[in-house]
This record gives C-alpha cells, structure tokens and sequence, in this order.
C-alpha cells in the first residue's frame, strides 16, 4: 500500500528530519510508528499523503508515486486524522464539517448524505448533527475529526498521536475502533509515543530515532527489548518490565500487557502442584 | 515564510545592536526632519545633499553587520519608489510644470531619495533593535506597561502563529482542500476553512495567556520593576551629539549656504 | 493548619446548566504530594483553578462553600494576592510563555510583585538553578523542546516561593522520558523545599510513585480520597476508568484469583519483588 524507497528529507531551514528511510507498509496492515518527540515519525507519516515531497528518494502510495499526485488525489486514498481536532474544525455544524471533505472530492449529493449519517452513527454523534464543534468537549471535537476522515472511506488512515489528553475510558474506545477498523481490512497507521497504548493494541511497531528507523517488528519482540527501545529513548511497557524481572521463574518473557499477564501468571500458578 | 525569519531575534551583536533604542530613535527622528528640509522643488530641486544623506549612512549598515537584511529591505521598497518616480515624473511631465527635462529628472529623483533615505534608517533601527529592547524602550519611556506587553507577547507568538497556520493548511489540505482551482470567488471561500481555526485557535490561546498572566500577580501593584533596564552609555551620548550636530549643520546649510541643483553643478 | 482546605465548594460556571464541582470537601496538608485523577470532564481542571482563585474571580460563575488556602478564603482576596501563595502550571507550555527569553519569563511574576531589581535577579538565578536550566537562560521560548518548556513553566511559579504548586497535566504533550523529568523535578521541590504539590494526572504508571495523598473525582465529585495504595486496590478506581498503575491491576487480578500478595504495589519494581516473593515460595 504504502513504499517508502531510501528516503531522505530536508526541511527548508536546513534541518535534515529524515535519513535513508525505507519501508514498506502492506494492504490491510496495522502499524505503530514509536520514537521520541522530534525522531521524525510525523515528518514521515506526511509523505504518505503527499504533504511533504522527498528531497532524496521516492514515496510511492497505491501504486502512485507522490512527486506526481496532488495531496488532494493522495489524500483521497489515505486519510490523516491531526493531533489536534482544533486545527481543522470550522464549519457551523458537525453535519458541514463531515462533508466538507466529500464536497472537496467531488461526491455526488445524496451520497454524501448516506456517508455524513453513517459517519455520525459510526463515532455516536448522532445527537450533534446540527451543534456546533465549537460547542462540544474536547474528546467529542476529536471524534468530529475522526468522522470527517471516516466519512470517505479511505483505504488508509494515519493517526496523529490519537492519545494525548485523553484519559483511559477514552483510549479503550479508541483503541476497540481501531481493532474495528482492522478488521475492516484498513490500513492502518498510528504514529505514537504512548507504549503502554501500543502493547495493549499490538500492532506491529516501526522505531525511530533521529530520522532513521531502527527497528521494525512485532510488538511483542520490540516491547521487550530494552537496549533497542533506550536507544529510541522510550521505556518499556509496565508490564513488560515486570516480567522482565521474573525472568529466572520460568515465566515467559514476551509479555506485553495485562490480558497475557493475566494469563500467563495463571497458567504458571496451574502448572505447580 | 521566510518574511518571518527577520522578524526572529538573531543573536549578532554589534557596537549599533548595543546602542539605547530611544538613541537610535532620535537619531531617525533628526534624519527625518533633515531630509524634510532638503528636496526642493520642480525648478531648483536639490538632489546632492539627499545622496549624501544616504551614503552617510551605508557605514552603519555594514558597522551592525546587517547588510544582507538590509539589501532585502530596500529591495522591498523598490517598488513604491518607481511608483513616486513615475507618480512625480509623469504629471508634472504632462502639465508641462517644469523648465527643463533635466531639471525635473532630479526634481523626481530627489523625491524617491526623500523616501529611501527615510526607509534606509528606519530599517536601519528595526533591524538592529531586538523586539525584547524596544519593549524595554517603550516601557522606559512610559508608555502604558499594557501597551509594551502586547507588543512583546506579539513578537514572541509569531512565529508560533506562523507554524500553526501551516499545520492548519496541512489539516485542510488533507481534507481535499485545493488552494489553487476554482475562480476567484471560490478561491476567497477556500480561505474560509483556514481563516475560522487560525482565529478560533489565537481566541483560545488568548484565553490560556490569560489565566497564566493572572496566576502569575499579573495586576499586582501599580509600580511594576523590571529585571532588565536600559542604561544610556558613552556611545548613546556620542550618537546624541552627533546627530545635533547634524541637524545643527543642517540647518546652517539651509539657512545661509545655496543649495544648487546637481544638474547645474554638472553643466547639463 | 491545613494548607488547602474546601468545604462543600459547588461551583456553577457562568454559561453551565449543571455544576461543575459538587460538595466538594478535601484537605491538604502542608509538604504533601497529592495526585489528582479521574475521568474527563470530572472537574479537577476546575479544581485546581479553585485553589488560585481563577474561579471565581477570572471566571464568574456562582461558587458555593469555602476555599481556604494557607488559611486565607478564596474568595475574599483577589487572584494576585492569592498567587504569592499557590502557583499555577498549565498543560499548554507554549501558552504560559511571554518572554522573549527564558529569564524574563522566569521574572514576570516577581516583576508583578514589584520585587527589586537585586533580588530578583538572585530569585531567578535560584529558580534557574533549581530546575536544571541555567543553560537556557537566554534563549526563546519559542526554540525550546516541550520538556524543556514546561520546566521553564515551573521555573517562573517557582521563582514566587509559593506554599502550593498545582499542577494542571504538565506533561499531556510530552513524551514519556519528558514526562518523567518533569515529575522528578517536582518531586525535587516537593521533598527537598518542602512545597505542597497537587499534580492532576492520567499517567499514573508514571506518576503515582510520587503520591501520598490521592483524590479521585468523577461528575463533579469526590469519589475517592485517601492513600494510594488502599485507593488504587479499590475495584471502583479501575471502574471509573481509572488508569490505575498496572502494577496494582496484576495485584487486583491475582486477588481475584485467590492469590493473595500482601503489599500493594504501585511501580513495576514493587511488583516485581512481590510475584517473585509469592511466585517462588510457592
């Protein structure tokens, strides 16, 4: 779905954010990508749509290379949900912010009514059809942004850092939409440094540092490894660091979050007599 | 956003940086008045002492060390000043007002001399005063404490401002949002959708910079101190001096001394 | 003497329909390290604006009940007054910055005070020194990390000597390793000047460590108030989704399960201890 060949980018003031990256994101796979605040990670995220141009290198995005397609055209296949929903609401009512962007891509009237009511049903904004986002909390405003990607239907979509500010009722609802959107056969990306989000979410995990990857892999094998992730400048999941200390118990050391603590810990206590 | 680079604080540091804002102010002050003395008219305009006026002050650009901004800034100006070229040329060219080709043709070259000698120093002082100085000037000469913070916070948000603008286009941009098609009307609509974050967002901030300002004995007491005070130096008294004698010089000069125009002195 | 203490505080905002604090009762006592938690919208952001006086002075509203800090009533002193007393950090550090270099900011509230020029300079060399960023002294704000903010942040309410400083999520746009420096900076004030700190989080894998007072609201109320171990135990803290510390999730799980640990613990080091202690004595 989505290559990213041996790129490099430089930003205008000279700073040099991406070195000799490569990687390469499947059809229908779910990827977290982890490092530190300024590794690079949402400098890369933006050339999947197109946002930013690789100075070095090439990006290429359902078969389109992005030098060639505008943002608009990228945009229509990969959807990029911001960090911060106050940057892009503006319109009067969540029901015109939904369909601003299925007007912008050229979606026939009534189908865009079919897409605004099933956006609303699928994020439960269906009572604040007609209030407007500037009158809602500030999880409901990041649930409008949501939508309004949603809304057309996207084959990928990348979230921006989907957790900050959001306490932990929060992060289960989003984390069990993103298990629905998976299973939905999407493509899906989240850029993050929340690893105790990511272990519960299991995705498989890209690590950054210094705009250059350092590891890809599965959660399991990334989260518990500690020299890789101090290097990226992250700590190990609780979990995991407390599994890491049972080592000599004969417990097993992939342990990531608290259903296969759960688990394993009474799988253990069964085994003895 | 490159017009926003100059706008940040670059860390050079030069005898001209150094000196007291409010000197520096004066200084342009008296420049203004004297090139408001000199300029003449259609029939004996006075060219010379407007070219002087400005080489006299080229020592000081490369003295501050800000050549490159400064070339950018009168380069700026270059526009406005073929425009009061042609403005002054052209009409008094076409009510037949003057008595010779030559003499009008340094009539209009002295009025756009007027107006890049007065663009020459006031770059001159913005681009060697710091925003954090000049607030420190205000404040030192009473203005309103209220005024030299707003001006202050402005400057220091600008950048912020800036970089948010762009993440907003970015968000809109990602939505489908294209800049660049449609007829002049829907291009003004386009803006909507950047327009409506960018206030909504510096409203919000507002409010935050609000609370942090109070939590922080903003309106405390009447008499407000300052960790930083502006002390007049050797150098300001020097600048001080020099630019009265200057406007001392003038002023003799246009008093008793002829002001003949440069195409005379050169025989055209 | 407590330093904060309410006494059934409902506060209504001006535009609310319904309150946004309900008979809230608490009290701080002095050097006390107090995480303040709960769910979204629970009101602890309103809380904390309470102890400064932002509600009810910078906010309208009706306020209902007593706020006393350091023994003063919150609402017969004015926002300034009570900003000698309790120090505000907020979650934005962009937005609490207006300097055009660290040290002026770090001066602001002492220039607000009227402080002389002497003094002042060695308050801020002080504040600067104590949480570890002489270095940037002269730099914009605006060049600075996140992390590298917010300390800033906590430099200027500290350079005012306050007996409280709340803390409103400092750390919500920091990454983890920036998150953890700053609660080992607070931490620092706490235990070694002895200032009262409230810290209003979710990050309590991170942060409880810390605690020895916590308050748990949910719709306006207190629904929880006490030490940190009986508090995050309860079943009802993980119900009101509550990001209790994993550690204490494992201990409630083996509960459940019949295995009894003994301790409660609250880091990924205690738990460690602990399974290893029951897991290998069994």
């Amino acid at each position: 779905m989505i290559e990213v060949k041996n790129v490099s980018f430089t930003y205008p003031n000279g700073v040099e954010a991406l070195h000799e990256v490569s990687l390469t994101i499947r059809d229908g796979e779910f990827v977290a990508i982890m490092g530190q605040n300024g590794a690079g990670k949402t400098t890369l995220v933006k050339h999947f749509n197109g946002l930013l141009k690789p100075t070095k290198g090439e990006v290429v995005v359902d078969g389109v290379n992005t030098k060639e397609a505008s943002v608009a055209a990228l945009s229509r296949k990969v959807g990029f949900v911001f960090q911060n929903p106050d940057h892009q609401l503006f319109s009067e009512t969540v029901e015109d912010e939904i369909a601003f962007a299925l007007k912008n891509f050229g979606f026939e009237e009534d189908v865009i009514k079919k897409r605004v009511d099933w956006a609303l049903n699928l994020l439960d904004l269906k009572k604040y059809r007609k209030t407007s986002p500037f009158m809602l909390s500030g999880g409901e405003r990041k649930r409008v942004a949501l939508a309004s990607v949603l809304a057309w239907d996207p084959k990928a979509i990348i979230l921006d850092e989907p957790t900050i500010g959001q306490d932990q009722n929060q992060k289960d609802v989003l984390q069990q939409f993103i298990a629905q959107l998976v299973a939905q056969r999407k493509t899906v990306v989240i850029v993050t440094h929340d690893v105790e989000f990511v272990a519960e979410c299991n995705p498989k995990i890209v690590l950054m540092a210094d705009g250059k990857i350092l590891a890809e892999g599965s959660a399991k094998k990334i989260l518990t490894n500690p020299h890789l992730l101090a290097k990226a400048s992250i700590v190990l999941p609780q979990i995991a660091q407390i599994f890491s200390g049972l080592v000599g118990l004969g417990l097993p050391t992939d342990v990531i979050n608290i259903h296969e603590a759960e688990k394993a810990l009474l799988d253990f206590m069964e085994a003895k007599p | 956003m490159s017009f926003f680079e100059g706008l940040r604080f670059r860390r050079v540091s030069s005898p001209i940086h150094r000196l007291d804002p409010r000197v520096k102010f004066f200084y342009v002050c008296v420049l203004f008045v004297i090139t408001i003395m000199f300029g003449g008219t259609i029939r004996k305009p006075e060219l010379l002492p407007l070219i002087i006026l400005f080489f006299v002050q080229v020592p000081l650009v490369l003295v501050a060390g800000v050549k490159r901004e400064w070339i950018r800034s009168m380069r700026g100006a270059v526009f406005l000043a073929v425009f009061i070229f042609v403005f002054n040329f052209f009409f008094q060219y076409i009510y037949g007002n003057y008595e010779s080709l030559p003499l009008l043709l340094e009539y209009s070259f002295a009025m756009v001399l007027r107006f890049l000698v007065l663009v020459e120093s006031f770059s001159i002082f913005f681009l060697t005063t710091s925003p954090d100085h000049l607030g420190l000037a205000l404040e030192q000469s009473h203005v309103p404490y209220e005024f030299c913070f707003a001006f202050t916070t402005a400057v220091r948000f600008v950048p912020v401002l800036a970089e948010e603008a762009q993440t907003i286009m970015d968000a809109q941009k990602a939505r489908g949002l294209e800049l660049e098609r449609g007829n002049f009307i829907k291009r003004i609509k386009n803006y909507i959708p950047l327009l409506i974050p960018l206030i909504v967002n510096a409203i919000r901030r507002s409010l935050e910079l609000a609370e942090a300002m109070e939590s922080r004995a903003w309106g405390a007491t009447e008499k407000r101190t300052n960790l930083y005070v502006l002390t007049l130096k050797n150098s300001d008294y020097l600048l001080v001096i020099i630019s009265i004698l200057m406007l001392i010089l003038a002023v003799y000069i246009r008093l008793f001394l002829p002001v003949p125009p440069l195409t005379m002195l050169l025989h055209i | 003497m407590p330093v904060i203490e309410t006494k059934g505080l409902t506060y209504t905002y001006p535009s609310g329909t319904k309150p946004a604090l309900e008979d809230v009762s608490i009290t701080i006592e002095r050097g006390e390290f107090v995480v303040l938690t709960g769910p979204s919208g629970c009101g602890k952001t309103t809380l904390c604006r309470c102890f400064n006086g932002l509600v009810p002075h910078f906010y309208g509203g009706k306020l209902k009940g007593d706020v006393l800090v350091t023994g003063l009533n919150v609402r017969d002193h004015s926002i300034y007054e009570l900003a000698r007393h309790v120090g505000l950090v907020f979650q934005n550090p962009e937005n609490q910055l207006f300097a055009l270099s660290v040290e002026k900011d770090v001066a602001f509230g002492l220039e607000n005070l009227g402080m002389l020029r002497e003094k002042m300079k060695k308050r801020v060399d002080w504040a600067l020194q104590i949480t570890g960023i002489e270095e940037l002294r002269e730099r914009a704000p605006h060049e600075l990390s996140g992390g590298q903010q917010q300390r800033v942040a906590i430099a200027c309410v500290l350079a005012m000597q306050p007996d409280v400083m709340v803390l409103d999520e400092p750390t919500s746009f920091l990454d983890p390793l920036g998150a953890q420096r700053i609660f080992e900076v607070i931490n620092e004030l706490n235990k070694n000047l002895g200032i009262t700190v409230v810290l209003v989080e979710h990050r309590l894998d991170l942060a409880a460590r810390y605690a020895d007072h916590v308050i748990i609201m949910d719709e306006g109320r207190v629904m929880l108030d006490g030490k940190p171990r009986e508090i995050f135990r309860l079943e009802k803290a993980r119900l009101m989704g509550i990001g209790i510390p994993k550690a204490t999730r494992l201990y409630q799980i083996l509960e459940k399960n019949g295995v009894n640990l003994g301790k409660v613990p609250i880091t990924s080091e205690e738990a460690t201890q602990i399974l290893k202690e029951v897991l290998s004595s069994d």
